[in-house]
């Protein structure tokens, strides 16, 4: 299958996620420039994380408005992945294609860190390799990603089932404590209704092989790739 | 004319900024100080041909970019470049 990765201004993850897609999994890849008018036949779109924009007047504010994201926010409408980590959350958030907003955390500080997720919905495209209600351990490395929407915004989200990663301890225990930001309910991830738009803070590109400490990002990559082949299949 | 802009956090959103500058007033003596909200300012020069179209003007730019409607209040002045003195 073939993954694009957005590279705005200022993103900086385009190459780990591109490093995984192409010499881990050994998938198609391609870089879509912010410029772009098409998505160059891409089956899932990775918004990478970083500071696009500089992360002027708001984390992803101007980034949304990227040539690049008018075909981004069809290609979502038509079903299509998009996968949006750290910055690339916030920047779907701000596009609309997510509710809800990412803020500073809750400590101000900048937190770099291993974190533990209880995978809440194992069923979707990105997840469909991790066991039900499974533990993963993948870093965050964020200034603002505490999660907030207003309470009726909130509840829907938990109605529907649309969260789908939240911070955790190694034994599951979805506690404040595991919270590393403030984010409402301990979400680290969401998705849209439809289940093919995913936004998530932590990094799984920077934990898919074993000389970096751990492998639990790969299951994602893996599930969007197993995921692809079985809609082509079918 | 000037838009003078001012964007503040939501009352129900947590403000951490605003919470450690409450702190340090208090550590400084302002023990009156009950709270602290951190917010932005910004100024927009524009052309409009009337002050009411300039508010519409300003109030769209509002919606649509200067401030998240999610986290965000915004409000506005509009100021006629003559009464502009720095």
């Amino acid at each position: 299958m073939k993954f694009g990765v957005l590279v705005f201004p200022g993103t900086w993850s385009d190459r780990d996620c591109g490093w995984v897609v192409d010499q881990v999994l050994g998938e198609q890849l391609t870089y879509l420039w912010h410029k772009d008018a098409d998505l160059k036949g891409c089956d899932c779109v990775i918004l990478p994380g970083g500071f696009a924009y500089g992360d002027y007047l708001r984390t992803g504010a101007i980034a949304r408005f990227a040539p690049v994201m008018e075909k981004v926010g069809e290609f979502a409408d038509r079903g299509g992945l998009v996968w949006g980590i750290c910055n690339g959350f916030q920047i779907l958030c701000e596009a609309g294609l997510l509710p809800g907003a990412l803020i500073r955390n809750a400590s101000l500080e900048f937190r770099c860190q291993w974190t533990n997720l209880m995978v809440d919905r194992n069923d979707l495209p990105y997840t469909s390799q991790c066991a039900e209600r499974e533990v993963i351990r993948i870093p965050i490395s964020h200034g603002e990603g505490s999660y907030f929407a207003d309470p009726a915004t909130l509840s829907r989200l938990e109605q529907n089932g649309q969260v789908v990663f939240r911070y955790c301890d190694a034994d599951g225990r979805v506690t404040p404590g595991a919270n590393p930001n403030g984010s409402l309910h301990n979400i680290a991830g969401i998705v849209n209704k439809r289940g093919n738009v995913l936004g998530m803070m932590p990094h799984p590109e920077r934990c898919s092989e074993p000389e970096l400490g751990g492998t639990d990002g790969l299951k994602l990559f893996r599930s969007v790739v197993e995921s692809a082949t079985r809609a082509l299949v079918s | 004319m000037i838009a003078k802009v001012i964007v503040t956090p939501k009352p129900v959103v947590n403000d951490p900024q605003g919470n450690t500058v409450k702190q340090g007033l208090a550590s400084l003596g302002f023990r009156e100080v009950s709270d602290v909200r951190v917010g932005k300012y910004i100024e927009v020069s524009l052309d409009a041909p009337s002050e009411h179209e300039a508010r519409q003007r300003v109030e769209a730019m509002c919606q649509q970019l200067l401030a998240n409607h999610v986290i965000e209040d915004f409000h506005f002045e509009i100021e006629h470049e003559g009464r502009h003195q720095r």
